[in-house]
């Protein structure tokens, strides 16, 4: 009787903790935005129309919920800028992580092979970088990068260039960034499920007949697809709304869609817009993001 | 000519020498068993014999040609691993298939080839099963099957029936001697299980330390160990530490500390040295309650020791007892129990005789 007092209402509670944050942080807010996103913009304090106001009554509220609508869902869809905005966010994620996945593969993949006490070493320094705070890192690279920093001494002074190369404030500047700042989210997904491989697998494929590179396509690569999917969405999912990066380092000619999010707010003052941009940046990864989930489900189910 | 031959083998790892100059002939069709303790080298061995260790030393030789360092995907040879490592992302089907695709056959031939070990291993019906969607047992066939499929000059079981529990491990022996059988292939079983490999094996090479310390037949390494440690490390056996004291007519005395003189039968080595020891299997040591009848001139060959039971454990088809001897030390009997009921069983304290006769134990060097 008092082990089942003791266990069952704290467990209870424990079940219903992370449904009640995401209630309170994520569902409340989103429903805040999304409001905000239906409404119009005004010189006002807050800056749009209409405002709920408890205090007036029941008519005043329906009247607010009448002047509702969805026009600015209209702007994003008929104003390219938006368009493009969204457009360029996903083919900087796509080809940031597919440039990570190149990258993060065989750094994992050699990690998983090192002896046990060097896999740690090797994985203290993947995650020691994050011990300094991220924004300082990427002003780090604007140093490096700019018309006299530190890349172009170094190339003027191996007579591998006559004249500084313009890096910063180019899309190479760009992915340069996201691709150092999101490489540990991409390797270590890859290296967990390469590390967990029984090497007994390896050994059978080459007892039965494949060569060394066979067996890497027709064992190991299928049985780190898990861990190819966790480090795909895990990089490609925050890339989409990155806003930072593409601010510091990359050009203004095109924008992703953080920063026009970030325009249309702090610039325009038009929160409904970016309110509506926002919401629309989420629905876009909805789907990745349930993918993501149903992944490590199945992990945990495994396990 | 042997099938397989090894020759004066070595495998350091740094200083220590896990196979230390190991030689051994296999024959074509044999079911050969490496058996010893863990960290004995039978495991390297048998992994060399895969390609998955080179030798530091000596020669490997498959039908004549030394494969020593021919790599594990190049050799005429299979491994049943001790885990299985079925590949988790293929069907049953895939798994099996695994071999015969790398070996460049044709989709017919593959198929047909698969639909044959799948039938060799009675899994039909679970062709499409995922491994794990599959039991123990099955996954062991499967296992089995795949390194089949090849149809390796010779088949390595590494440990094959270690993760099977005690009744299914029993019968899938017997299964796997008659495939053997069947097929013809070369086994070559690792295992530190003394009664799988007697049950199994054609022969077994007994390993401690890196180095083979006896090769026979199941028969002969339990009646006739070559050592001491083979005695102990292969069935249960009373061993008395003597001298010899003399030699006559196909017999030997040996003076015990603690059984008195045990008349023992020749061995057919000549025996070197003089500090021996008597090794009696505890079946061979019949208790009566006042001996064996004295029917003259064997008679007095028997010998006899006096003493107290001690312990009595009823196993169900034997019963086991401890008698301790009015020297002070103990001498294990096990009887089997072929009647079912028995009246006449012994019990603890009860006053009896053991006995053997001179050719129930073998004498042994130190």
């Amino acid at each position: 009787m008092s082990t089942r007092n003791i266990f069952t209402r704290p467990a209870r509670l424990a079940a219903i903790a992370p449904s009640l944050w995401m209630l309170l942080f994520f569902l409340v807010p989103f429903g805040f935005v999304l409001k905000i996103s239906l409404s119009q913009t005004a010189i006002a304090q807050p800056p749009y129309l209409p405002v709920f106001d408890l205090s007036q009554g029941i008519d005043a509220i329906k009247a607010a919920l009448a002047a509702l609508s969805p026009d600015n869902f209209k702007l994003l869809i008929s104003d390219d800028l938006y368009i493009l905005s969204y457009l360029r966010s996903l083919v900087v994620a796509a080809v940031s992580t597919s440039i990570l996945l190149l990258i993060g593969y065989p750094i994992a993949y050699g990690m998983a092979r090192l002896p046990k006490r060097w896999q740690a070493i090797a994985m203290m320094l993947v995650i020691i970088p994050f011990w300094t705070s991220f924004l300082i890192r990427i002003y780090a690279w604007i140093n490096i990068l700019q018309h006299d920093g530190l890349l172009n001494k170094v190339l003027l002074a191996l007579h591998l260039v006559s004249a500084p190369v313009v890096w910063l404030s180019t899309d190479s500047a760009m992915y340069l960034g996201i691709v150092y700042s999101y490489l540990p989210f991409m390797i270590l997904p890859l290296y967990a499920t390469l590390a967990k491989m029984e090497p007994a697998l390896l050994e059978a494929a080459s007892d039965l007949g494949s060569s060394p590179g066979s067996a890497f396509w027709l064992v190991t690569f299928p049985l780190s697809l898990p861990g190819v999917a966790a480090g795909v969405l895990l990089c490609f999912i925050p890339i989409v709304g990155e806003f930072v990066i593409p601010d510091l380092l990359a050009g203004s000619n095109s924008l992703m869609i953080g920063q026009t999010l970030w325009l249309e707010f702090f610039t325009n003052k038009d929160w409904p817009v970016a309110s509506a941009a926002a919401v629309v940046l989420l629905l876009l990864l909805v789907g990745p993001l349930i993918l993501y989930d149903r992944l490590q489900r199945r992990q945990l189910e495994r396990a | 000519m042997p099938l397989l031959r090894i020759e004066a083998v070595v495998k350091k790892f740094g200083v220590f020498r896990a196979v230390d100059r190991l030689s051994l002939d296999i024959r074509a069709g044999e079911f050969f068993a490496l058996l010893g303790p863990s960290g004995c080298g039978k495991t390297t061995l048998l992994r060399m014999l895969a390609g998955f260790e080179t030798p530091d030393e000596g020669r490997i030789l498959l039908a004549g040609s030394d494969i020593a360092q021919v790599l594990p995907h190049q050799r005429p040879v299979n491994m049943m691993f001790q885990n299985y490592a079925l590949f988790p992302h293929l069907t049953v089907r895939d798994n099996i298939a695994f071999g015969l695709r790398r070996a460049g056959m044709q989709r017919p031939e593959i198929d047909a080839r698969v639909a044959e070990m799948v039938a060799l291993v009675k899994l039909e019906g679970f062709e499409m099963r995922k491994p794990d969607q599959l039991s123990g047992g099955q996954k062991q066939r499967v296992a089995l099957a795949r390194s089949l499929a090849r149809r390796p000059q010779v088949l390595l079981l590494d440990e094959p029936l270690a993760a099977l529990d005690k009744k299914l491990r029993e019968s899938t022996q017997f299964e796997l001697m008659e495939l053997q059988r069947r097929l013809g292939t070369t086994f070559i079983i690792v295992t530190h299980d003394q009664e799988e490999a007697m049950t199994v094996a054609d022969r077994i090479g007994v390993m401690d330390g890196g180095r083979l310390e006896q090769v026979a037949s199941p028969r002969e390494l339990y009646e006739a160990p070559g050592s001491r440690w083979i005695a102990e490390f292969v069935g249960d056996v009373n061993i008395f530490e003597g001298q010899l004291a003399s030699q006559e007519a196909g017999r030997l005395l040996v003076s015990t500390r603690d059984a008195g003189t045990i008349s023992v039968a020749e061995p057919r080595q000549p025996i070197g040295k003089t500090i021996l020891c008597v090794a009696i299997r505890p079946e061979k040591v019949k208790l009566s309650r006042r001996g064996p009848a004295s029917d003259g001139a064997s008679a007095h060959a028997i010998n006899r020791l006096e003493g107290i039971v001690t312990d009595v454990s009823y196993l169900g088809g034997v019963t086991s007892y401890k008698v301790k001897l009015d020297s002070g030390a103990t001498i294990r009997s096990a009887m089997a129990n072929t009647a079912r009921i028995d009246i006449d069983a012994y019990s603890a304290s009860q006053r009896v005789v053991a006995w053997f006769t001179p050719d129930d134990c073998v004498v042994l060097e130190q």
